[in-house]
C-alpha cells in the first residue's frame, strides 16, 4: 500500500481512544514559539494526544489543521483534513502525523492565511504547492511519505511549521502582507 | 524663485468614505500627476502619504495652491493635511541585502525600540514597517536592508537576543525573490 493510500485509509478509529476536545491556545503564548519535541508514535500519550487534536480540529468551524503546539504541547504532532475546502485538489482525508518533515518542496504560491492560534491576523505567505512529506502514523508507528499538492500541501507545511515552533506571522511576505482579519470563520 | 516640481502630501484623521477621492480630485484640476503613494488605516484612523509632481504637467504650481485645492479635506476639523515641497531623491543600490524581520510576542514597551537598535548599530536601514497590536499579540514585520558586508547571521543572533530580553521572538529572514 502506498503512502497516499494509507493516509487515504486512516481515521482517527485507528487510535482505539476518545479525542477530547481541548482550548486552543493563542499568540502570544510561548508555546507557539517552542520546538516540538520529537515523539514515539506508539506511545500512548501521542496516540492520546492525536486523539485530541483530531477531535478538537473536528468541532473548530473551518478548522484544517491543528497542531500539538495550538492545544499547548510543544511536539511533533498534528493533524489535518483539508477534504472539504474548495481549494484542495489532491487530499488524502483525514490524518495525523507525527515528527513530519518536508522533503521536497516546489512551485511556491503565494496565498492569504489566517490560524485559530492567531485569530485577529491574517498573512500572505508564500509556500510550495507541490509537496513530498514523510512522517509517522500515531499508534501504529508506520512510517509514510506522501506526494501532496495546492491547499493539503500548504495546510501541510503550515502544521509543520507549527510543530517547529513557526508562526504564519514568521513566513509573512513583507511589512504590508499582515491584515486585520475581518471575518471570522 | 520658481515653484517646486515635486510635493510631499500627507493627510491623516478620522477615516471616512471619499477622502482619496477629493483629494485626488484636487490634486488633478491643478494638473499634479501622482507618483508614489501609500495608504493605511490605523485602528480607524486615515493615513496617506502621496508624493505628487508638477513636471510636465500644466505648468509650476505653488505649494499654496496645493493646500486651496485640498483645504476642502480639512473643513470639517476631522482631517489635518500637509503639502511639503521635496526633491527627487533616488535611493542609489551599494550592493545591500535585503530582510524580512518578524517580531512577535506579548505586548510591552520597549519591543520596537530592543530590536530595531540592532538593525541601526550594524548601519541597516529600515524601508518598510507595520506593526500591529492584536490583543496581547505585538506583531512587527519590517523590510530592511543590510549594507555588503553585514554578517547578517551575526544581526540575527543580536536581534534574537534583544527580543529575548523584552520577551518576544523574531525571525530574520532573506527577502529572496523569485527569478522567472
Amino acid at each position: 500500500m502506498s503512502g497516499a493510500e494509507r493516509l487515504a485509509s486512516w481515521t482517527e478509529a485507528e487510535l482505539g481512544v476518545e479525542g477530547r476536545v481541548l482550548d486552543v491556545v493563542r499568540a502570544p503564548s510561548p508555546v507557539l514559539a517552542t520546538v516540538g519535541d520529537r515523539v514515539d508514535p506508539t506511545a500512548p500519550e501521542t496516540v492520546q494526544l492525536a486523539a485530541d487534536l483530531v477531535a478538537t480540529m473536528r468541532v473548530s468551524p473551518g478548522c484544517v489543521g491543528l497542531a500539538a503546539q495550538q492545544v499547548g504541547v510543544a511536539a511533533q504532532v498534528f493533524c489535518v483534513d483539508v477534504s472539504q475546502h474548495p481549494k484542495a485538489r489532491t487530499h488524502h482525508g483525514t490524518f495525523a502525523l507525527c515528527n513530519a518533515e518536508v522533503l521536497e518542496a516546489s512551485r511556491n504560491d503565494k496565498g492569504r492565511e489566517g490560524c485559530m492560534s492567531v485569530p485577529d491576523l491574517t498573512g500572505d505567505v508564500k509556500r510550495a504547492s507541490r509537496l513530498v512529506v514523510r512522517g509517522f502514523l500515531p499508534g501504529t508507528g508506520e512510517e509514510v511519505t506522501v506526494a501532496t499538492d495546492a491547499f493539503e500541501a500548504r495546510a501541510l507545511q503550515h502544521e509543520i511549521d507549527h510543530c517547529q515552533g513557526l508562526l504564519f506571522l514568521d513566513r509573512v511576505a513583507g511589512a504590508h502582507a499582515v491584515h486585520a482579519r475581518r471575518t471570522y470563520l | 524663485m520658481s515653484s517646486p516640481s515635486l510635493y510631499a502630501v500627507t493627510v491623516i484623521g478620522h477615516d471616512r468614505p471619499g477622502i482619496i477621492a477629493e483629494a485626488t480630485a484636487g490634486l488633478a484640476d491643478l494638473g499634479l500627476n501622482l507618483e508614489d503613494s501609500t495608504m493605511t488605516l490605523l485602528r480607524g484612523h486615515f493615513a496617506m502619504m502621496l508624493l505628487c509632481s508638477a513636471a510636465g504637467g500644466s505648468g509650476p504650481v505653488a505649494a499654496a495652491d496645493v493646500e486651496q485645492a485640498l483645504s476642502p479635506l480639512v473643513a470639517d476639523g476631522d482631517l489635518d493635511v500637509s503639502v511639503r515641497p521635496v526633491t527627487d531623491q533616488p535611493t542609489p543600490s551599494a550592493g545591500e541585502t535585503s530582510w524580512v524581520l518578524t517580531v512577535h510576542g506579548g505586548d510591552r514597551p520597549g519591543i520596537v525600540s530592543a530590536v530595531v537598535r540592532e538593525v541601526a548599530a550594524v548601519g541597516g536601514n529600515i524601508t518598510d514597517l507595520t506593526t500591529r497590536l492584536a490583543g496581547d499579540l505585538y506583531l512587527l514585520v519590517a523590510e530592511l536592508d543590510l549594507p555588503a558586508g553585514v554578517d547578517a547571521t551575526a544581526v540575527g543572533t543580536a536581534i534574537d537576543a534583544a527580543a529575548e530580553g523584552v520577551g518576544v521572538t523574531a525571525t530574520l529572514r532573506s527577502a529572496e525573490a523569485d527569478e522567472l
